[in-house]
């Protein structure tokens, strides 16, 4: 059964055109011109029970405002969803027990007091038991290694000790539906490797249904099998990870260490020199060229080893929005030439 | 029913733990607010003594400073600092969605919240409260019998509920308009003229009158004007049942406006 339905959902802003200036500012007191924003413009995905998805996208692309509307944060202009089985903007509180938003940008626990009291507050909100609540403080505080914290204070502790206490308050009620807007942003390396890890096994164990947006494809990469590609509020794409470099990715990079100390000065003659560090160099090849290049190389050098590899998925995504992009900006100058003729 | 009460105490609890977390700030805010109160009876006693009638409108010296003390302590009950603001700041910033997202009542949360607050500013303000009693004894005609005290004590309850639901109301239009701190404005100054807390509204003549069809008066005037005997037992339940009705309307506008209010919401801001 599926977790989350959503048929052609859309969310329009009117926003404020403030023009600069201060006689503009002065005009703004009398008159106002308001542009309209489709954040969200006639999206539709299924997302089955259990199923961890990557909600990607550049910023403003309507990803966290899918979030809002599933979370039941905004009304939608337009379009239908459904959340286990609940409309989520109706906001009934058998829906609410049952789903945790978590936004990196946003703190929801009492700053001035330990998370303790956050997550005592939390078990009264959901109703947890009360040995449910110590059984799953006690689990979680240790898979995510700040049970030494929970008596500070949050406002002493650092950004990623605090988003792991929000994980924390986030999944005491153990919810089914876990909506992740930029869990890791801000965090260092090792924090972040450590919220992936919680969330991998977290998800694993319980099977919950995840939707995870993340500017770091590392968090994507190690979380995810699914993607849903969204921009200027429209899905790009809806599959498997893999689809994505295969369906968007033309190149390969070819990793080559030479026989020797250097490499031929007329390697570029093969594909983009995108690393050179003697003998090594990492070509980027067409995807389609790569058994004869590789041939070619092969018969002409002396080559003691040889990698293909898919691109990093944040470059296939971005080559991705800026073609979209050029798209756009091509059809709005052919829609403009044909206006004015 | 007693799940609601369970939350509503540990709202409470955590509220009050962190009312109590910067103790010395909140002690000298607190103390700080005494200072007007005394400077007001040197005011009132600056001006009596250049009166030239022992009484003005009715009042001596002596009745101004008891009126005046005990409209400080409806005010203690009604007065609301820092909610419209903050619930303009939560839904500006965002951090309004926890209200959203989680299965709790967010006007019912901020009311426990307020009550901590409360009562905390009334374990701190209580000892100076007395000594200034204590100081103007003299200006009181005794202790009022027990259906006026009952009166006195349920109308500061309701001027509580009143400026709560007040300013809750003027915070939950930041759904429309963002920022209220001007309207929040206009509300204090005339909050200050026509709740009775500058001067008592029956030296407002006519206007006074006119004026007692408003909320406003609950705020501070009434419950001093129980106190000082100025109604007859039938004029007090007519007056408490009036109060109790605009608690009623508020809370029903508050309710509507949150509702509203949430429809639009934009949750700008990531």
């Amino acid at each position: 059964m599926p977790a989350i339905e959503v048929r052609d959902l859309q969310k329009t802003y009117y926003v404020y055109r403030k023009r600069e200036g201060l006689l503009a500012s002065v005009k703004g007191l009398f008159h106002r011109d308001y542009k309209e924003v489709r954040a969200v413009d006639g999206v539709s995905f299924t997302i089955e029970t259990g199923e961890m998805v990557a909600f990607l996208g550049p910023n403003g692309a309507g990803k966290t405002t899918t979030l809002k509307l599933l979370s039941g944060l905004v009304f939608p202009t337009a379009g239908e969803a459904t959340a286990l089985g609940h409309v989520p903007w109706k906001r009934e509180n058998s829906y609410r027990r049952r789903f945790s938003l978590v936004m990196g940008q946003k703190n929801q626990l009492w700053w001035d007091l330990p998370a303790q009291e956050s997550f005592r507050l939390h078990k009264e909100i959901y109703r947890i038991d009360a040995n449910e609540f110590d059984r799953r403080l006690d689990e979680l505080t240790s898979l995510l290694e700040v049970r030494q914290l929970i008596g500070q204070p949050v406002r002493e502790l650092s950004l990623g000790e605090r988003m792991r206490m929000e994980l924390i308050a986030a999944l005491l009620h153990s919810p089914d539906l876990l909506l992740l807007d930029e869990p890791t942003i801000g965090l260092d390396v090792v924090s972040q490797r450590r919220v992936q890890e919680f969330l991998k096994h977290y998800q694993a164990e319980r099977k919950i249904t995840v939707l995870l947006t993340s500017h770091y494809m590392k968090d994507v990469e190690a979380l995810c099998e699914r993607a849903i590609i969204i921009n200027e509020g429209k899905i790009k794409h809806d599959g498997p990870l893999d689809d994505l470099v295969d369906r968007f990715s033309r190149h390969k990079i070819m990793d080559l260490q030479f026989d020797g100390v250097s490499v031929p000065e007329d390697i570029s003659q093969y594909g983009r020199v995108i690393e050179s560090r003697p003998p090594r160099v990492k070509l980027e090849v067409p995807r389609n060229q790569i058994p004869e290049i590789l041939s070619a190389l092969l018969s002409r050098y002396n080559i003691e080893d040889v990698g293909v590899q898919e691109r990093p998925l944040e470059e296939v995504i971005a080559e991705m929005f800026e073609a979209d992009k050029s798209e756009n900006a091509a059809t709005a100058v052919e829609v403009t030439a044909g206006e004015s003729r | 029913m007693l799940a609601a009460a369970r939350i509503n105490w540990i709202i409470l609890r955590t509220c009050l733990e962190e009312r109590l977390v910067y103790r010395a700030d909140f002690a000298f805010a607190t103390l700080m607010r005494f200072l007007p109160i005394v400077t007001q009876i040197f005011l009132w006693g600056a001006i009596y003594a250049n009166a030239p009638t022992e009484k003005m409108n009715g009042y001596s010296y002596g009745d101004m400073v008891a009126y005046y003390l005990l409209a400080m302590v409806g005010r203690a009950f009604s007065s609301m600092p820092g909610l419209a603001s903050g619930i303009a700041r939560d839904v500006r910033d965002g951090t309004i969605k926890k209200f959203l997202t989680q299965p709790i009542d967010m006007l019912g949360y901020l009311f426990w919240h307020r009550v901590a607050h409360k009562l905390v500013y009334y374990l701190v303000a209580t000892g100076p409260f007395v000594l200034v009693f204590y100081l103007c004894r003299d200006y009181f005609t005794g202790w009022p019998d027990g259906m006026t005290i009952a009166a006195f004590v349920a109308s500061l309850a309701m001027a509580f509920l009143m400026g709560f639901l007040i300013e809750s109301l003027i915070g939950l239009i930041s759904f429309w308009f963002l920022e209220v701190t001007s309207l929040l404005f206009i509300y204090m100054m005339i909050n200050y003229f026509l709740s009775g807390h500058m001067i008592p509204l029956d030296w407002l003549g006519g206007f006074g009158e006119a004026v007692a069809y408003l909320p406003f008066k609950y705020l501070a005037y009434f419950p001093a004007a129980i106190m000082l005997g100025h109604y007859s037992p039938s004029e007090l339940g007519f007056e408490l049942c009036i109060e109790l009705c605009w608690v009623i309307g508020l809370l029903i506008v508050n309710r509507i406006a949150f509702a509203r209010g949430v429809r639009r919401y934009g949750a700008f801001g990531g």
